[in-house]
């Protein structure tokens, strides 16, 4: 490291906007929402000033106090006290406060000032309070604090300029160090009263938009019936708006992979561009728009502030089935995927309700399962309108999600029986103001979202789906063979093999065959059942296909498997980043395993018998 | 009176926030969120299941809390609704 590198640490009470000022300055891209605990890690970026000297900015957790209760607090304590390992401390620190909420976030600041070290406070979200009439005498702050107090407005190009001439200028001079104690720390908050009263003068205390609103989002019956209608919405809309564009989509395919076979000569290679390529990757990249319909709306609800809303009212829930209302949030985002959402459980304090949550995130419908249950659900359930108003299919992809989320409360409720400490649980949690979404943030992130997504699809599932190809040409059937040809492949026999195993929950061999990439990226399998079938010799629609070859009870037991079994090795990685312990990775899978085993052969069993 | 047996939408004044064991965490962080002697509180909302957790108001901030870190928080009825 350069010794002539200024190192700046961005800290602040949760949900003040460090991340959104990091962003401002960094033009870096780190995920920004309106709840506490977004950013779990310290991360790091560095910008040019005006005076061509090269900053070093990081990003850490939010925090109340130093007096840490969560693992990402510690962060943010360890790094300010210069405890990080492989670190020092930064030379500047710059504390950011909430200008709406300086009561809560002034204390902070003051808490920081005494460490002894050269601090600058930036007051955030000046728009906002200015649209609040809210006024600060930033001259007497200034004074009255001893540092340099300057304003922003994070999500404004331009809204950084004082921050970044004051941190570009001279370096302030840090305040005596002041020892950390409970008898001291008590005095803080009277320093804020003064502090207040000298400087601040607010209208109201809180935004009378938040307050009508929440007037209805927390009502007990009104609360409830407005947070099922907006999680029924999300699902309808994936499925009626993503479905048209993803039908056009797999038609586009098919006609690209028919000029392809003409222009090639028949063959291995005409084969693998026509079967494997446009026949698999193509089905996987038409489910593209119901990714982005999904994550449209976790983007806005992310950033309205309704998402603490909804961890309040389902906070009781939670708690009787061993989870906790913080859980809300993390398990949200695993339907986007688990990975983000095992992560961010740890802005959640207790070990315990911890854990529980990083069991069950991956029981929620992430969105790799996504492509496999639209490609089901459009094969087999007719599209008909129930009730007058809802699409069956929609329905049925609701009914699923709801299986994740019932399976979750179950292990959940499990989890809470087997274990012996029944201490207390502190829930303390931040609802934050209401806030509309920029458009230009949501696109941004639907654009980074679609960009991982085609990441993925050209990485890990083209090569998987380019080695189904090969172990489904090869070898070759030998000379005088009556049956077709891709049963003496290699994907023949291994899918026989495993018939031993996935035979009882109604998989044909094609199917236990394509679990098996499932396991690298659960999208694969739509891609492997798609080159299967087309090595095989069915051209055309993969749906088709499948409705010829598979009854509805092996389809709906396909289903429950995808829906509960542990099929993502990154998952699993994660939940041993995150907890430590190959014994929760092994808890994690065997009974994710045990889980889907019985619910699928259940639903196998019980759907023959019906049909 | 204890800051859980508040009436919805009634103000009050805290005074004190008691451990309920020795070097209760959470009434340390109570105290760091706000929770001291003289500091005006209102109950918000309530939850639907249970009238569980509670939101009260503290200065500009809504904290939900369950109604065992509430009772940690001893509070006195506003007498007069101060504007
Ligand atoms: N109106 C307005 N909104 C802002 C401003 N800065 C940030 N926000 C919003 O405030 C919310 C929180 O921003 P973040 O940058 O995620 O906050 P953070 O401090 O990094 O939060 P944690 O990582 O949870 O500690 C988001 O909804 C932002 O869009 C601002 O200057 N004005
Ligand atoms: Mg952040």
């Amino acid at each position: 490291m350069s010794a002539g590198t200024l190192r700046i640490a961005l800290v602040g009470n949760p949900n003040c906007g460090k991340t959104a000022l990091f962003n401002q300055l960094t033009g870096g891209r780190q995920k920004v929402a309106n709840y506490a605990g977004v950013t779990i890690e310290r991360k790091e970026g560095r910008f040019t000033a005006p005076s061509g000297r090269v900053l070093q900015l990081l990003d850490l957790p939010g925090t109340y106090s130093f007096d840490v209760t969560s693992p990402d607090e510690r962060i943010t304590r360890d790094v300010l006290e210069g405890n990080y390992p492989g670190e020092a401390a930064p030379d500047l620190i710059v504390c950011v406060a909430d200008a709406t909420n300086l009561r809560l976030h002034l204390r902070f600041v003051l808490e920081v000032k005494r460490l002894g070290r050269p601090v600058v406070l930036a007051l955030n979200m000046m728009d906002t309070a200015r649209r609040r009439g809210i006024t600060i005498d930033v001259p007497e702050l200034q004074r009255r604090l001893g540092l340099p107090v300057v304003e922003t407005v994070a999500v404004k190009r331009g809204g950084v300029r004082a921050l970044i001439a004051q941190v570009d200028g001279e370096m302030p001079t840090a305040a005596p160090a002041q020892p950390d104690d409970a008898a001291s720390r008590a005095g803080l908050h009277a320093q804020v009263r003064e502090l207040m009263a000298a400087t601040v003068v607010m209208p109201r205390a809180t935004a009378q938009v938040d307050d009508a609103l929440d007037r209805w989002a927390l009502h007990p019956v009104f609360g409830l019936a407005i947070l099922a209608v907006v999680m029924f919405l999300v699902f309808q809309a994936v499925y009626s708006v993503g479905k048209p564009i993803t039908d056009a989509i797999g038609d586009g395919f098919d006609w690209l992979g028919a000029q392809a076979a003409a222009l090639l000569p028949a063959g291995p290679l005409q084969s693998l561009v026509t079967d494997g390529l446009f026949g698999g990757l193509g089905t996987v990249l038409g489910f593209l728009p119901e990714i982005l319909v999904l994550f449209l709306f976790i983007l806005v609800l992310e950033e309205s502030g309704y998402l603490p809303r909804a961890a309040f009212l389902l906070d009781r829930v939670m708690l009787s089935v061993g989870l906790t209302g913080r859980s809300f949030i993390p398990l949200l985002s695993s339907f986007a995927c688990a990975i983000p959402g095992i992560m961010g459980t740890r802005s959640i304090q207790d070990p315990r309700d911890r854990l529980a949550t990083i069991l069950v995130a991956p029981l929620m419908t992430c969105s790799a399962r996504l492509p496999v249950y639209a490609l089901l659900i459009g094969a087999f359930i007719p599209a008909r309108h129930v009730l007058g108003a809802f699409n069956l299919q929609g329905l049925v992809l609701f009914a699923l999600y709801a299986a994740g989320i019932l399976g979750a409360m179950a292990v959940g409720w499990v989890i809470k029986r087997i274990r012996r400490d029944r201490s207390e649980h502190a829930l303390l949690m931040e609802l934050p103001s209401y806030r509309l979404p920029h458009p230009r943030d949501v696109a941004i992130g639907l654009w980074e979202r679609g960009s991982i997504f085609l990441k993925r699809l050209t990485g890990v599932i083209l090569s998987l789906t380019v080695l189904m190809w090969f172990i489904s040409t090869f070898p070759s059937p030998p000379a005088g063979a009556s049956g077709p040809a891709i049963e003496y492949s290699i994907a023949g026999y291994l899918g026989r093999g495993l018939q031993y195993i996935f035979g009882p929950l109604g998989f044909n061999w094609q199917i236990s065959l394509a679990l098996i990439p499932a396991f690298a990226a659960r999208e694969t399998a739509v891609a492997a059942l798609a080159t299967v079938y087309a090595v095989g010799g069915e051209g055309g629609d993969l749906g088709q296909a499948l409705t010829a070859h598979v009854s509805l009870a092996s389809a709906l037991s396909l289903l429950v498997w995808f829906a509960f079994a542990p099929q993502c090795m990154s998952t699993l990685a994660v939940i041993r980043r995150e907890t430590n312990s190959w014994r929760n990775v092994a808890i994690s899978f065997g009974y994710m395993f045990a889980v889907a085993y019985v619910a699928s052969l259940l639903t196998y069993q019980i759907a023959r018998w019906l049909t | 009176m204890r800051l859980s047996d508040l009436p919805k939408g009634a103000a009050a004044v805290v005074d004190r926030v008691d451990d309920a064991q020795a070097n209760d965490p959470i009434a340390q962080r109570l105290r760091d969120l706000g929770f001291v002697a003289g500091e005006p509180v209102r109950l918000v909302a309530q939850g639907p299941l249970g009238a569980d957790p509670l939101l009260i108001q503290i200065g500009s901030t809504r904290f939900a809390l369950r109604r065992s870190e509430a009772a940690r928080v001893a509070v006195r009825l506003k007498e007069q609704e101060a504007a």
